[in-house]
């Protein structure tokens, strides 16, 4: 194996353990809002520290690599593609923070029915899996579930057009709730971000996959 | 509109029975700088020696197909003018040892029983010096010998040397090989401005240069031609498995 080789295998592990350190977050976000969890919360304060870390790592490494075994063809099209994805990645765990911090400043645990009638706990649940698929088409090389993330992410942003009337439909019965309501709607708005930064993982694997461009293509 | 200056047709090259090249087609296009990379024994540096007619001055060798040079085959022309019209310079520069810088630059002239005024001597002694960036550094010294000037003035002194016989095209055999990194910038930065007048086919062994200073790469393997692009794409998606492998290092 050449050297380039090797250093390519330990950049993919990293990226791997970033991806599952976000997912982490993702997945505590999704417990702590349940389960009105602060501790869990202020964890995920502390992890974020983690994720930044891996970051730069992962662009320094990227760096030398670029620097010192100027990578050519699939080489070169993985560690531009490694690239992005960090920083769609190091986006998605900030947007964990700030959920963690949503949460931390909410009075009071969210009400089940509000919970419910958002469906935010579905998006919760899509974007982690969408999230889950990504990595494993990064880890296995694999475009054609890279290409169902563009359909999944459809529904967190059908979701997300309906969050305004989910949410105003409940607010009539329970006036009393704007303040978990407002909540939930930003996080609501969050969700489909994450839905977003997955797409933009997809088209980078499939970019250093197949050498396709699908930036700013309407179908995939 | 870029035309075609160099163009070989079902092209193939010989030691006695062994077959080195094989059915190789390729279009060149003027003003371009082409890279020529392939493991070694791939067949490129025969290829490159056939296009100015130097493969079959090696005994037992021979060649089939056709080398076009305008539209022209080459083996229909008298051999010295083929290689007045596209030049060659070598791995190891080679200056005539014995001669003056002036006298290096001329060479061509000489050898061909060539007499020309000092005037216009001068004048191509001049010209071919500067454009290959070398007359500020010797023009005080055009009587010194040749290889007195460094490695990498002394391949600038070869490039010269072809130039001043004003050829069309320029064929260079791993030019850098044997000179220092600083001298290999100075000679690849010179490509970029020989190729505006001159079309320029360089086999390099180093990928990095290939990609610095060609327009289009042609990748050779097991003297078969298995692709030729522009160079971008052959460096970012090459189309072929081979060329990927032999460009990323993982050829077995």
């Amino acid at each position: 194996m050449t050297q380039l080789e090797i250093e390519l295998q330990l950049l993919k592990k990293e990226v791997i353990n970033m991806w599952s350190l976000v997912q982490s977050q993702m997945v505590k976000a999704k417990t702590s809002m349940l389960e009105f969890d602060k501790d869990l919360s202020r964890e995920i304060l502390l992890k974020e520290r983690r994720v930044n870390g891996a970051e730069l790592k992962i662009d320094r490494d990227c760096e030398n690599i670029f620097a010192l075994l100027t990578p050519v063809a699939v080489d070169l099209r993985f560690v531009l593609a490694v690239l992005k994805i960090n920083s769609n990645l190091e986006r998605i765990g900030d947007i964990a923070e700030g959920i963690a911090k949503y949460i931390l400043s909410a009075e009071s645990s969210f009400k089940r029915d509000l919970l419910e009638a958002s469906c935010v706990m579905k998006m919760f649940d899509q974007s982690i899996s969408i999230l889950d698929d990504t990595l494993s088409a990064f880890e296995n090389e694999d475009t054609i579930l890279a290409r169902q993330v563009f359909q999944k992410d459809e529904f967190l942003d059908d979701i997300n057009r309906r969050a305004n009337e989910l949410i105003e439909a409940y607010l009539k019965d329970h006036p009393e709730d704007l303040d978990q309501a407002l909540y939930i709607h930003s996080i609501i708005r969050k969700l489909e971000r994450v839905g977003d930064q997955s797409k933009n993982i997809s088209e980078e694997i499939i970019f250093y996959l197949e050498a396709k461009v699908l930036k700013h293509k309407h179908s995939h | 509109m870029e035309s075609t200056i160099v163009k070989s047709v079902d092209y193939n090259a010989y030691f006695g029975d062994n077959r080195v090249v094989k059915n190789v087609n390729i279009e060149i296009p003027r003003n371009t700088v082409i890279a020529v990379m392939g493991p070694s024994g791939c067949g490129k540096t025969t290829f490159l020696r056939g296009i100015n007619r130097m493969h079959e001055l090696i005994p037992n060798a021979t060649a089939k197909g056709k080398i076009l040079l305008n539209n022209e085959d080459v083996m229909e022309m008298h051999p010295i003018f083929v290689r007045l019209k596209i030049g060659m310079v070598f791995q190891r520069p080679n200056p005539f040892p014995n001669l003056s810088i002036y006298d290096n630059v001329i060479a061509g002239y000489k050898l061909n029983g060539i007499k020309l005024p000092k005037a216009e001597k001068d004048k191509i002694v001049e010209e071919s010096l500067t454009k290959v960036a070398l007359w500020k550094e010797v023009k005080d010294s055009l009587t010194k010998k040749g290889s007195f000037l460094s490695g990498g003035q002394q391949q600038r002194l070869c490039i010269a040397r072809a130039v001043a016989m004003a050829p069309e095209v320029l064929l260079f055999d791993e030019p850098t090989s044997a000179l220092d990194p600083i001298s290999t910038s100075t000679v690849e930065e010179l490509f970029h401005e020989l190729k505006k007048n001159y079309t320029l086919i360089i086999v390099t062994h180093n990928m990095q240069q290939a990609a610095r200073v060609s327009d289009r790469t042609a990748f050779f393997y097991m003297g078969e031609l298995v692709e030729y692009d522009e160079t971008k794409r052959m460096f970012t998606n090459p189309r072929d498995k081979r060329t990927q492998n032999y460009i990323t290092g993982r050829f077995s």
